[in-house]
């Protein structure tokens, strides 16, 4: 090698990465290199990959090397490496989804996002844990065994995104993609410290993520940084002729909002909702303390009453089962994935029964039932329908906060990561993760999670949420950016920097 | 306390959802979906008979793109993750009754 390999590559955000690699003062190759070595120093702990094939990401490292060589312009985002949800089809990699019903999977084709993080010269370094089909809150769900917390290795890393958090977290990769069903990408941002973002449902592509709840399932980034997370956002966003419900409308300019960071005269409304009782005091100080920072930046801050929140959690754990047990018929032993029991003598339905049975985990298995149950005829009026009515309700509260503020601000999580294997088997207080994140999803419009600080109690992250109305995702990024730089001037440095050393 | 969904209901539920559980699996689910059921319940509390039902974040109708002839997977990749392919189709077992 020529020169030695700075030590500290892991620790820049991608957009410092890319200007040192446009610059020529480090290749791909050595950007990878830094990656792959960080992860084989940590991962054993951490457990954010299920599938990291060196050489093929020292191919992909070398490829953009070689374009860049040869005078090529490359895209902003050029040879940093991301590490990618297993929820997303690879051509070149497995994909599972966390699922034994899919161990070993190999799709023919690629995802929309893949493709697009390929197309702007990203690095993929593998696949990420995630709790089993995005079902879960904490990747405990996932049958290949939980991701850790870089933050403390017996709590979770949040989920499903989990892995993809603890990569980002752990430095193991300064990007990741998530996807955001109930929030599966903005709690285990909060509960890692790190920046995640869910975009407008639409906004970024469903071709080649595997379904769970095709009316909220939506990809977005992870990151250390609100630049890093606007610069993927934009990476690998837009219409997609592919997906029936992408929209055909341009980015919003999220990275300029990034770079702008700007909220004078901004108007934000508090959640009255989104705390009080059940909500862990640190979380709530740290918090409130987002929200002054946020008027001594010349915000308006007003209360806002959104008062159908409260039926959020149980419209949507009516409606994503719905959805899911719908969507996972699909895997039936017939074309892909497990098959078990097929002796010569049973039948396809029995075969299909068995298969299911030893494929799914018990959180799948669940939702399922309780999917099958809400749809089932004289049950449909009384559940699904009303669930439905609930969605529209809770449009109507967002409609009416939208008119009095441009963004609404809440926790992102009710507590902090809790320890491995507390609420594995309590659904209920497993699903209260989820809480403040749902409202977004079941509206469809935009929200983000960012830093800003530790609970009192226990020293762990603590996020902000900030939603705003569909398809103005960049205000997301205005008021993340801005919020980010007022706490990394009092705190002198990241979040993260606080966290202890792997 | 009466329970919102008996044993046999998530026994039926099971052979419809095609997951063949086993006895332990269906006591310790029954528990659990009475739980979740009866906490999710409560969206019949607000609902009102005017309201109408939202099935997508953003309603999108007629979606349609230009009728174009385009690449699609070949027959090997199709069948590359089948548990089994004979004569380039996707082998299955028995569907139809034992006649005799």
């Amino acid at each position: 090698m020529s020169r030695e390999r700075d030590p500290d590559l892991v620790r820049r955000t991608a957009a410092e990465l890319a200007e040192l690699m446009a610059a020529g003062e480090a290749s791909a190759v050595e950007v990878a290199e830094a990656h792959l070595d960080r992860i084989a120093t940590v991962d054993g702990a951490v457990k954010a990959f299920l599938h990291v094939d060196r050489e093929l990401v020292l191919e992909q490292a070398r490829r953009i090397d070689a374009r860049r060589a040869a005078g090529e312009r490359l895209g902003p985002l050029a040879g940093v490496p991301i590490a990618h949800k297993d929820v997303f089809t690879t051509a070149d990699m497995p994909t599972t989804c966390g699922s034994k019903i899919l161990e070993g999977w190999r799709p023919p084709y690629d995802a929309t996002v893949t493709a697009r993080l390929r197309a702007a010269g990203l690095v993929i370094l593998g696949k990420t844990n995630m709790d089993e089909f995005a079902m879960g809150s904490s990747t405990e769900n996932s049958a290949f065994g939980p991701s850790r917390n870089p933050w403390d290795q017996s709590r979770v890393p949040g989920g499903s995104s989990g892995g993809s958090s603890a990569a980002v977290a752990a430095y193991e990769a300064p990007l990741s993609t998530g996807t955001d069903t109930g929030g599966s990408i903005r709690q285990p941002a909060a509960v890692t410290g790190i920046v995640g973002t869910k975009p407008t449902y639409g906004g970024s592509s469903r071709y080649g993520v595997v379904a769970f709840a095709s009316s909220l399932d939506t990809p977005g980034p992870l990151a250390r940084t609100v630049l890093d997370a606007a610069l993927l956002h934009e990476a690998f966003s837009g219409h997609d002729p592919c997906d029936s419900t992408s929209i055909d409308a341009p980015v919003p300019p999220v990275v300029e909002a990034a770079r702008r960071a700007d909220v004078a005269g901004l108007r934000v409304g508090v959640v009255k909702e989104l705390s009080g009782e059940g909500y862990q005091p640190g979380v709530l100080n740290r918090y409130r303390e987002a929200v002054d920072v946020l008027e001594s930046l010349g915000a308006k801050i007003a209360e806002v009453s959104c008062p159908h929140f409260a039926y959020a959690l149980p419209a949507y754990y009516l409606i994503a089962p719905s959805e899911c047990s719908s969507n996972l018929a699909r895997f039936d032993a017939m074309r892909y994935g497990l098959r078990v029991g097929d002796d010569g003598n049973r039948s396809a339905a029995d075969v299909m029964s068995l298969t299911r049975a030893e494929g799914f985990g018990p959180e799948v298995k669940r939702r399922i039932m309780l999917g099958t149950y809400a749809l089932s005829s004289g049950y449909y009026d009384a559940y699904y329908g009303k669930a439905q009515q609930v969605r529209t309700l809770i449009n109507r509260d967002f409609d009416a906060a939208f008119e009095q503020v441009d963004v609404l601000v809440s926790p992102t999580t009710p507590t902090t990561a809790f320890p491995i294997g507390e609420r594995v088997d309590d659904p209920m207080a497993m699903y209260l993760a989820d809480l403040c994140t749902i409202p977004s999803d079941l509206a469809g419009n935009a929200a983000i999670s960012v830093p800003c600080g530790l609970a009192d109690e226990d020293g762990l992250p603590v996020g902000l949420q900030i939603m705003a109305p569909v398809l103005a995702d960049d205000r997301l990024y205005r008021v993340g950016a801005a919020v980010e730089a007022a706490l990394h001037d009092r705190w002198g440095g990241p979040l993260l920097k606080e966290a202890p050393e792997l | 306390m009466t329970m919102s969904i008996t044993r046999d209901e998530v026994a039926h539920l099971a052979r419809l959802a095609r997951l063949a559980l086993g006895e332990d699996e269906l006591d310790h689910l029954a528990a659990q979906l009475d739980v979740i059921i009866s906490a999710v319940a409560r969206v019949q509390e607000v609902t009102a008979e005017d309201i109408p039902p939202t099935s997508h974040a953003l309603p999108l109708t007629n979606v349609f793109r230009p009728d174009e002839v385009r690449p699609c997977l070949t027959p090997e990749q199709a069948l590359s993750g089948a548990p089994a392919a004979e004569e380039q189709r996707f082998r299955v077992p028995r569907i139809l009754e034992d006649p005799s």
